[in-house]
């Protein structure tokens, strides 16, 4: 982990309220793992304070490039999008443990479902490009509130992957829940092997995703959010509630025992 | 031109004024390669209690204008697990370290600084009797506060002058170690606050603690923060800090350790000049992990510039 002034190669919006930023990052991309992490200064000034955190969303360019994906929701995204070409932008990171991509447990072969909120297909992406590169083709499903921002199933496609949608108001795929679609895919996914399911997004989503998973006994990933003072573990402000051995919970850091764990361990509230 | 940049406090000698404050840079362990924790002229390692601390309930940090809000909580594995978990590492990087204090009674303060005393690598304590997230009295005082010897009435110990003297009093001798007192601002006269800590004992004040705030969501009408209230800092803070340095600097002789939104060196040099003899860097080790090497360099390149020999010459240099 290390601070770096990185250079904006590009700041482009994707999708209304959606940008995309490409930062020449050497550093990070050498030990960059799918999940992981940068804290992000979105300007010199104290106003807002704090650092924002972005998953990593690609890494490009022969591997010095990473990409992030965000969406404009507050004073730290709205100053990053006005961000331009070439300035400079200072980045903390690698940060958090990252994804298990490799299962222990099952052989490579066994089903991998990627499920993603809104803008939680952001490190999903990194999570599909790099179990595509181990031959292994993930399925995605994506959830969010209306087409417009269903934001880079086009990019999974070009990977050659089955992309399943579910939108609030219904303007593209599925109707409803993107934990809907879920449900409908388990008899065909669990049919004969293991399934491995890594998510992102809202709370509430996570959270049935979870439950869905720990009754099938499916294996899952979630990558959990709080709002971070440093991102390296220094503060305690992000502390999350963590099943311990006993069934009782213990504090974990989301920033650096996490941002992922595993589903069954969660303690939702 | 090189300057002297040592200071003294109590016992022990700073290569430079520069700290890190508590609860803003865990046990330093977690800085190790975003900077050269050797060059800090003093650690001050997140606050310990005697026993293991799970902290206060989510969310525990939100932002606010040029600052935060916390309400941590103390969270802590308790000081045996200080010692063994992080002491091995603290003691390596051959700087002074200052482990922050707290406690529920005088009975577990005594505990924790004899515990503390027989530890050759601590240099220091800091009393932290001004963390605004946990209230160690309530009013009136309930029985077990009033026969662990707290009888002051409301709040924090650093509110009531007569609780910190008789705590500082009750205390100070458990400890062959420099003693820190760290006072909140949330009172109506920190000089006098000051001055009771010490006359009890403290070979320096340390200042300011976190000041009491609040932020609400309008759209939920709930606190943003677990606890409902917190502890701001940030730069939002520093001209309440700045002041409250030169108050205490007034009303006490022992050195005064100035805290509170230093953001660079501009900041630091400012409450020099107020009168403080080393200062902490907090909040800004979020934002930016090197900010106390910069700031150092920044004194440094001040002081050649103005031809100021030592630094000593510019504490307390304010001209009114």
């Amino acid at each position: 982990m290390k601070d770096i002034k990185t250079k904006i190669i590009s700041n482009e919006i994707v999708a209304p309220g959606y940008y995309k930023m490409v930062l020449e990052a050497p550093y990070i991309t050498k030990t960059a793992i799918p999940g992981q992490f940068i804290q992000v200064r979105c300007s010199d000034s104290y106003e807002p304070l704090l650092r924002r955190p972005f998953g990593i969303h690609r890494i490009t360019n022969h591997e010095s490039r990473i990409t992030i994906l965000y969406e404009v929701v507050g004073k730290g995204t709205t100053i990053l999008s006005k961000r331009r070409k070439g300035e400079r932008l200072d980045v903390l990171g690698p940060l958090g443990n990252g994804f298990t991509l490799q299962d222990t447990r099952h052989k490579t072969q066994d089903t991998r479902i990627l499920i993603a909120g809104g803008v939680g297909i952001a490190p999903l992406t990194f999570v599909a490009e790099a179990l595509v590169k181990k031959k292994i083709k993930p399925i995605v499903l994506i959830g969010a509130k209306t087409k417009k921002a269903i934001v880079c199933s086009d990019d999974l496609k070009k990977m050659g992957l089955k992309v399943h949608i579910a939108t609030d108001d219904g303007t593209l795929g599925h109707k409803g829940f993107v934990t809907d679609l879920f449900r409908d895919l388990l008899p065909v996914a669990c049919g004969l092997q293991p399934v491995t399911v890594y998510s992102c997004g809202p709370k509430l989503m996570l959270k049935k995703v979870s439950e869905i998973c720990k009754k099938e006994k499916i294996n899952c990933q979630v990558s959990l959010e709080e709002t971070f003072g440093c991102g390296i573990g220094a503060c305690l402000g992000c502390s999350c509630k963590i099943k311990d051995r006993r069934n009782k919970f213990t504090y974990k850091l989301t920033c650096k025992d996490g941002p992922i764990f595993k589903g069954e361990e969660v303690i939702w509230e | 031109m090189i300057s002297n940049l040592e200071v003294n406090v109590g016992k022990i000698k700073l290569k430079n004024p520069i700290m890190v404050a508590s609860g803003t840079f865990g046990y330093a362990e977690e800085f190790k390669s975003l900077m050269d924790l050797k060059m800090l002229g003093a650690i001050i390692t997140k606050t310990i209690t005697l026993k293991k601390r799970a902290g206060n309930p989510m969310p525990r940090v939100c932002e606010t204008s040029s600052g935060m809000l916390n309400s941590i909580g103390l969270e802590n594995d308790g000081v045996e697990n200080f010692i063994d978990g992080k002491i091995p590492f603290l003691k390596k990087l051959n700087v002074p370290i200052i482990v922050s204090v707290s406690g529920d009674s005088i009975d577990e303060f005594k505990a924790l600084l004899k515990i503390l005393d027989k530890e050759r690598s601590v240099s220091g304590i800091e009393l932290n009797i001004s963390c605004p997230n946990i209230q160690v009295a309530r009013h009136p005082p309930t029985p077990r506060l009033r026969r662990a010897g707290m009888t002051h009435d409301t709040g924090l110990i650093s509110q009531n002058k007569d609780a910190t003297y008789s705590l500082i009093k009750g205390i100070r001798k458990y400890t062959n170690k420099t003693f820190i007192t760290k006072l909140s601002p949330n009172v109506t006269d920190i000089g006098e606050i000051a001055k009771a800590a010490e006359s009890a004992g403290s070979d320096a004040i340390s200042l300011i603690n976190t000041i009491l705030g609040m932020a609400i969501d309008i759209d939920t009408k709930r606190p943003k923060l677990g606890n409902i209230v917190g502890g701001l800092s940030g730069p939002a803070i520093k001209p309440v800090a700045l002041r409250m340095v030169y108050e205490v600097s007034k009303s006490v002789k022992i050195p005064i350790i100035g805290i509170g939104g230093i953001m660079d060196w501009q900041d630091a040099i400012e409450f020099l000049i107020a009168g403080a003899s080393a200062i902490q860097i907090g909040t800004a080790n979020f934002i930016d992990p090197a900010s106390s090497e910069k700031i150092l360099k920044g004194i440094e390149e001040y002081l050649s510039k103005n031809k100021i020999k030592d630094i000593k010459k510019i504490i307390g240099g304010l001209k009114i």
